[in-house]
């Protein structure tokens, strides 16, 4: 056939299908996540010939979604997944609701059933538009195939302007193969949808004028940072107004921990530091951040001294949780462009020499011993990477510890499920994240629990030869469950201990070289096998089973009730000796 | 000030009429609805239409929160994509109606007693059999919430309510 192959010119009737792929096309797409089946035939047959795109067969639709996030979190342009109708759509839910709490610009295809079918239960069917309305930006089910094109050129933009998010394009069987003239239009104009970019004039003074007498001020800065590409206007914000730095778990990257400002990460499991000096501070300039209770705690005593400003693109965020005293919608990058020449230097010597005292004093630690610490695995790729390089976490304690004892150094190079927090993200986000970005390699951290939930992308992985390091901090615990369970429910561990398959074996049969290290002194030797390696490799670290990730502040509560780590120098249960034990600190900035 | 003067559920909560100027597209109602369930925001009433403009549809909301509940469904409203305005009717001067049918059980006694309450409501009676009588009652949500009340003693078969509908007032003051 011959019509693949030479461009269809543009006076030549085309199928839906054709017009599908075509459009996507010209959207620059370069890499699809997918999965066919029956409803999508049709649009996999057009793509049958297209070598501009690249299609990449996931082995369940779920990690097909995570797998566009990881893309679009690593680079910053939408992420595509298509999918067929019924269970192929209802299979991208939770991918779906993960981008939308994150705010991830992903565009996901589904197929769905003939028009005249819709509604009848008819095989294969599923009202995917109306499953997802909650969880997506957006979304559409195409009805004709003269709104095709631009549909798909509309969801792309929906997507990727204002504060990003998912949109659901539902595209019935019956609609790809009418045919009709393909013309992609230029633009998009929505009069319902204008996204507000500049930061409104009067509140920037305000904005001014609070910053110019502020003696403890605290920057807390978010994701929406990184995805306005805002990190360097944020670096220099910071350094030319000698304001501390502290980020939320998304914000990690948009400012380097390296760097005497940075306080590291707050909330929760934030550092006691950069809580103190929340807690303490008398600004509080929210940049791309949503007061997320997870960094609040109990929202009325939340900084409680302090004047708050709250810059962000969604007026839908503004004093949702926390009342603030300027609020500035608009694009994170415009308005700090827009505050960059009215700020001065402020005088914070004494306030930084004060959180100085505090890092000294509450540092971020851990317990080494002769068996692993997931913070020490942490620790040593830190060492070894130097900030360059993309960790992927997955959901548990992992997670937390590979924020913070992981030193970012560069946005866009710490990729986690923080708002839904959904286990089994990491390893297809890290191959999502892997075709994105060629500079940096690729580290997916899960726990033994997350690993088994999309542990099937091994075999996408393989095939592909995805450069990623896999990482198994393996303490054969749902660990995060285990340490609340202990913590707050008398130690009663229902439900918590689990048996996993013998990793090691486990990547040889999907082909994929692999290793074991048990005791701590084997953890660098085995880092630097991983980086020996160039295409996937996997690791599991098997790690002391019963852990607990400090400071924490419990669920709800404030900066008060923070527990950091007991001074007891406690050995594993594993059978090691408490003399052997030594206490390691860790401080960011 | 508004003729829906009613009395708030409690200090902090009152009413409020929203209008929403929409895209006139395929499951904007239920984009709306749904957006009140996911949030448990309350929704007292709701009613759409199309406007002047066909690609347009209006919808009217008739809710219940305390400021900061009435600021986040305003915020939540502009937030859907197909949103093209929102208004909060509430502190503005503004027409309302609704429009209720009301079916009533008579004997050969109760009927001109029935007869003479709507006349008093300015309502009507738009179907008649031996043992019913149907009112058409069109007015304020207070007015037909009136008429309801003093139809109750009658045997009250069914009833079907609109749901408000409500424009800002361009001549202030009562007309
Ligand atoms: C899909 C999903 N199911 C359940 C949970 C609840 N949950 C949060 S953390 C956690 C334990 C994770 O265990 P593991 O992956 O082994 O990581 P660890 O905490 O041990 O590091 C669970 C079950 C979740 N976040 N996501
Ligand atoms: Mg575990």
């Amino acid at each position: 056939m011959t019509q693949h192959t030479s461009p269809p010119s543009p006076q030549r009737q085309m199928t839906g299908a054709e017009i599908f792929v075509r459009s996507l096309i010209e959207e620059k797409v370069d890499i699809v996540f997918g999965y066919p089946g029956g409803a999508v035939i049709g649009i996999y047959d057009a793509l049958h010939d297209i070598s501009d795109i690249k299609h990449i067969l996931t082995r369940h639709e779920q990690g097909a979604v995570h797998a566009a996030e990881g893309y679009a979190k690593a680079s910053g342009k939408p992420g595509v997944a298509l999918v067929t109708s019924g269970p192929g759509a209802t299979n991208t839910v939770t991918g779906i609701a993960d981008a939308y709490m994150d705010s991830v610009p992903i565009v996901v295809f589904t197929g769905q059933v003939a028009l005249k079918l819709i509604g009848n239960d008819a095989f294969q069917e599923a009202d995917i538009v109306g499953i997802t309305r909650p969880i997506t930006k957006h979304n559409y089910l195409v009805r004709d195939v003269n709104e095709l094109a631009a549909t798909v050129k509309e969801a792309f933009y929906v997507a990727t302007t204002g504060r990003p998010g998912p949109v659901l394009v539902d595209l019935p069987k019956d609609v790809m193969a009418m045919k009709t003239m393909f013309s992609y239009p230029k633009s998009v104009k929505m009069r319902s949808y204008v996204p507000h970019v500049e930061g409104h004039q009067k509140q920037l003074d305000k904005a001014i004028a609070l910053i110019a007498k502020a003696k403890r001020p605290i920057l807390y800065v978010g994701g929406g940072t990184i995805l306005s590409n805002a990190a360097e206007e944020l670096t220099k914000f910071a350094h030319k107004t000698k304001i501390p730095v502290t980020t939320t778990l998304h914000g990690l990257g948009a400012f380097p921990e390296t760097d005497e400002l940075s306080l590291g990460m707050l909330g929760m499991h934030g550092t006691w530091y950069s809580n103190t000096a929340v807690n303490y501070s008398d600004l509080l300039i929210a940049v791309g951040a949503r007061f997320d209770d997870r960094v609040t705690g109990k929202t009325d005593a939340f900084a409680p001294e302090a004047k708050k400003i709250h810059i962000d693109v969604d007026p839908s965020n503004i004093s949702k949780n926390v009342k603030v005293d300027v609020p500035i919608v608009g694009d994170v990058k415009k308005v700090l462009q827009q505050l960059m020449p009215s700020v001065t230097a402020l005088d914070t010597k004494d306030w930084i020499q004060t959180i100085k005292t505090w890092k000294e004093e509450h540092p971020l630690r851990y317990r080494n011993g002769k068996y692993i610490r997931m913070q020490h695995v942490i620790q040593k790729i830190s060492e070894i990477t130097k900030g360059k390089a993309v960790i992927v976490s997955d959901v548990g304690q992992h997670q937390m510890w590979t924020a913070q004892f992981y030193k970012y150094v560069y946005p866009r190079t710490h990729l986690t499920s923080g708002g839904l927090g959904t286990m089994g993200f990491s390893l297809p986000a890290s191959m999502g994240a892997a075709f994105a970005r060629k500079d940096f390699p690729v580290i997916s951290i899960s726990g033994d629990g997350g690993f088994q939930m999309n542990i099937q992308e091994l075999a996408t992985i393989r095939e592909h030869s995805v450069p990623i390091k896999i990482i198994i901090l393996n303490n054969g615990y749902l660990g995060m469950v285990r340490q609340w369970q202990e913590l707050f429910w008398r130690k009663r561990y229902s439900h918590v201990e689990m048996f996993g398959p013998d990793y090691v074996k486990l990547a040889e049969a999907y082909g994929i070289p692999g290793f074991r290290a048990t005791q701590t002194d084997e953890v660098e030797d085995v880092i630097k096998k991983m980086f020996a390696i160039d295409g996937p490799v996997l690791a599991e670290f098997k790690v002391v089973k019963e852990d607990n990730v400090y400071p924490m502040i419990p669920a709800g509560q404030t900066y008060h009730e923070i527990i950091d780590m007991p001074e007891e120098k406690t050995a594993s249960t594993d059978g090691e000796k408490e003399s052997d034990i030594e206490m390691v600190t860790i401080t960011k900035g | 000030m508004s003729n829906s003067t009613e009395i708030p559920a409690d200090e902090t909560t009152h009413k409020h009429t929203i209008s929403v100027l929409l895209e006139n597209k395929f499951g904007a109602l239920n984009r709306v609805a749904g957006m009140f369930s996911a949030k448990g925001y309350n929704l007292e009433s709701i009613t759409v239409g199309p406007t002047e403009d066909i690609s347009i549809s209006r919808m009217t909301i008739v809710t219940r929160g305390d400021d900061a509940i009435i600021e986040q469904i305003i915020k939540q409203l502009n937030k859907l994509i197909d949103t093209l305005k929102v208004v909060d009717l509430t502190y503005d001067s503004f027409m309302e109606r609704e429009l209720a049918l009301i079916k009533i059980g008579t004997t050969p006694d109760n009927r001109s007693e029935i007869m003479q309450i709507v006349e008093i409501f300015h309502a009507k009676i738009i179907d008649i059999s031996h043992k019913t009588v149907t009112v058409e009652s069109t007015g304020s949500g207070q007015k037909v919430d009136a008429i309801i009340k003093m139809l109750k003693p009658f045997h009250i078969k069914e009833i079907a309510r609109t749901g408000r509908v409500a424009l800002k007032r361009e001549f202030v003051g009562e007309v």
